[in-house]
């Protein structure tokens, strides 16, 4: 049942993406530790952060597409499920700190003896175990996403309506980790990581690790994202994007189909927050800005809603300009994104990867269309 | 609840229902036998879609019975619950999920188990394949199945929502104007078709469409300001005074 699943969404798109994936999983770490600093061949250990950086973006633009793309669920509030993920990932990195931080407490962190706190809040028990703080990255996004799902999907919330309260979720979550009293480090968040499953956390070795980790979970969740929705299900999904009350009215439970891809997108995206967080080195509350989450809807709509590959390409793209752009012209970059995403939506409805379909249609000779149909026949 | 109901398929009893002070539906009662098939019609605001409405879940009415089979009481499910019952929809407006290709939209209206679990480890089996190739056949779309449903004509649209009702081989079809934009011929087509299905399975249709009523030979109900205004044979009905002042105005 499993292997006919998976093969069935292996598909020649996917099997491109997981190569290409799996090749930068290799080659960059291999282009960050051997060659000595000074080769053409090396890069440098910013480099491979920079990217890896951008990959664990791609793991969220992946999950915006896989709700909003395939079952029309234009979620706003994204960034709440990938900070959560990030904050999980984050109190453990604060544990391992133990007593090399400035205040030396074998337990606390150095905020909570800053705020002459005695014992460690109920919450942050478990912490000091990795498995236990992979566990909540997964489970605390998913479980808040699953409440919020219920509860909005079943009262049949949905458009604007849908995506103004996740852009309500993430505010209210925005400003309650901005308080002291909540225990998580209100305005600064937790920084000052040190070690990561007993490595340092600023070695070359560390990073080009996470580098390949980051880039080994979005083949992963690629995979699972590309079989989703070549099944059965993911036509359901679609039809619920299409057409959702004729969807009722044949007898799918719409309500609970949303729920799942919710659920597993919101996972989706813990995960990316919590590889996020150990290659920038900080977590505060402005990954729960409403901003941070309706860039990642524009990454998905530059590179093309509903195809999955567009949402990697969009995140990679527009990151990397935002890259160039604040180093030249930080004051404009706002502006420049606002464009963009007018620009796409008004002449790129379907984002780059339309753009690069209409290009091959387009080339395509006119006279062999069987000859072409029996190429994509054979290939999928 | 009435015993009138026992062996009826379908049973709506002095149903009320109204939105915002108006009375869509006023203390509407209708019964249809298994197998009948039954056309409704009236003038605009009669309450035909609000009645569909309510059968199938998506309205609630304030008040009165509707049970299907003789014992199931509809207004306690919601749509997808009464779909799983085995009454299937056909809306006025095409509707059919455009960007699937005609295949799919069948597959997706098959019917199979519906769950989210279910459906997301399914796998096509043969006995469903031939099941959508006879569909195909049927609706005569065999030709077009590869094509996105977006691409299909109206008319074409209409027969591809009437496959996927029958897909889900409901016992009780509901069906709003299915000739609605269709050509004369095509109408006469569709008045073939339904009169087949008939011979299995219950089926209501709304139709504005005298011609086509006509073509389809059963018993009539007139619906006006959302109650039965008369019920029998069209050229009975058809002859009945009040009717005549409800169509041609006073």
């Amino acid at each position: 049942m499993l292997t006919y699943w998976l093969t069935n969404g292996f598909d020649r798109k996917a099997q491109i993406v997981t190569a290409v994936l799996v090749a930068l999983a290799i080659v960059v770490p291999l282009g960050s530790l051997l060659p000595p600093d000074d080769s053409v061949l090396h890069i440098s250990t910013y480099q491979v952060t920079l990217f890896g950086k951008y990959l664990t973006y791609a793991l969220l633009a992946l999950a915006v597409d896989l709700v909003w793309g395939y079952c029309g669920i234009l979620s706003l509030g994204h960034g709440a499920f990938f900070a959560l993920g990030g904050y999980a990932c984050g109190m453990y990195l604060m544990r391992q700190i133990g007593t090399r931080g400035v205040y030396a407490d074998p337990v606390l962190p150095d905020f909570m003896v800053f705020l002459n706190w005695k014992d460690l809040p109920w919450f942050w028990y478990g912490f000091d175990m990795a498995w236990f703080a992979f566990l909540m990255v997964i489970l605390v996004p998913g479980l808040l996403a699953f409440v919020f799902g219920w509860f909005a999907f079943r009262s049949r919330v949905t458009g604007v309506y849908l995506s103004i309260i996740t852009q309500a979720m993430t505010y209210a979550l925005l400003l309650a980790f901005f308080r002291n009293d909540m225990g998580f480090g209100g305005n600064n968040g937790l920084t000052d990581f040190k070690d990561i499953l007993g490595y340092s956390i600023q070695s070359p070795g560390t990073r080009a690790g996470l580098f390949a980790a980051s880039a080994l979970f979005l083949a992963f969740f690629f995979v699972v994202a590309s079989a989703l929705t070549r099944s059965k299900l993911g036509k359901v999904l679609v039809a619920v994007r299409d057409a959702e009350s004729r969807t009722r009215f044949i007898g799918y439970r719409v309500e609970h189909y949303k729920l799942f891809v919710w659920t597993l997108s919101a996972v989706m995206a813990g995960v990316a927050g919590a590889l996020y967080v150990p290659q920038v080195g900080i977590i505060n509350p402005s990954e729960f800005d409403p901003a941070a989450s309706i860039e990642a809807v524009i990454w998905v709509a530059v590179g093309g809603r509903g195809t999955l590959v567009g949402a990697l390409i969009g995140a990679v793209v527009v990151n990397f300009g935002k890259t160039w752009f604040t180093g030249m012209l930080p004051e404009l970059w706002l502006f420049a994104l606002g464009g963009l995403f007018v620009i796409v939506t008004l002449f790129l409805p379907t984002g780059i990867v339309g753009l690069f379909a209409r290009l091959k249609s387009l080339r395509k000779p006119p006279v062999a269309p069987v000859a072409v149909a029996n190429q994509s026949g054979g290939a999928s | 609840m009435s015993e009138k109901a026992e062996g009826s398929i379908l049973y709506l009893d002095e149903v009320s229902v109204s939105f915002d002070g108006f009375r869509a539906i006023n203390k509407l009662s209708l019964v249809l036998e298994p197998g009948e098939m039954r056309a409704i019609i009236g003038p605009n605001g009669a309450g035909k879609t609000t009645m569909m409405d309510i059968i199938t879940g998506k309205t609630r009415p304030d008040s009165g019975d509707v049970l299907y089979d003789g014992k199931v009481d509809l207004t306690t499910l919601d749509e997808a619950g009464i779909a799983r019952l085995g009454i299937g929809r056909k809306f006025q407006k095409p509707t059919v999920f455009e960007s699937h290709t005609v295949e799919d939209n069948i597959e997706l209206a098959l019917k199979a188990r519906r769950g989210t679990w279910a459906t997301l480890f399914h796998r096509r089996s043969r006995s469903e394949q031939v099941r959508i190739d006879e569909l195909l056949q049927t609706i005569r779309l065999s030709d077009k199945r590869d094509l996105l449903a977006a691409k299909l004509s109206h008319g074409q649209k209409q027969w591809l929502e009437i496959g996927m009702l029958l897909a889900q081989e409901p016992r009780l079809l509901l069906v709003d104007e299915p000739a609605a934009g269709m050509t004369d011929a095509e109408t006469a087509e569709t008045a073939i078709l339904l009169k087949e299905i008939a011979k299995t399975q219950s089926v209501v249709v709304v139709e504005h469409d005298m011609t086509f009523v006509r073509d389809l030979g059963v018993k009539v109900t007139v619906l006006h300001e959302g109650s039965v205004l008369a019920e029998g044979p069209l050229d009975q009905v058809s002859a009945n005074p009040k009717v005549i002042e409800v169509y041609l105005g006073r």
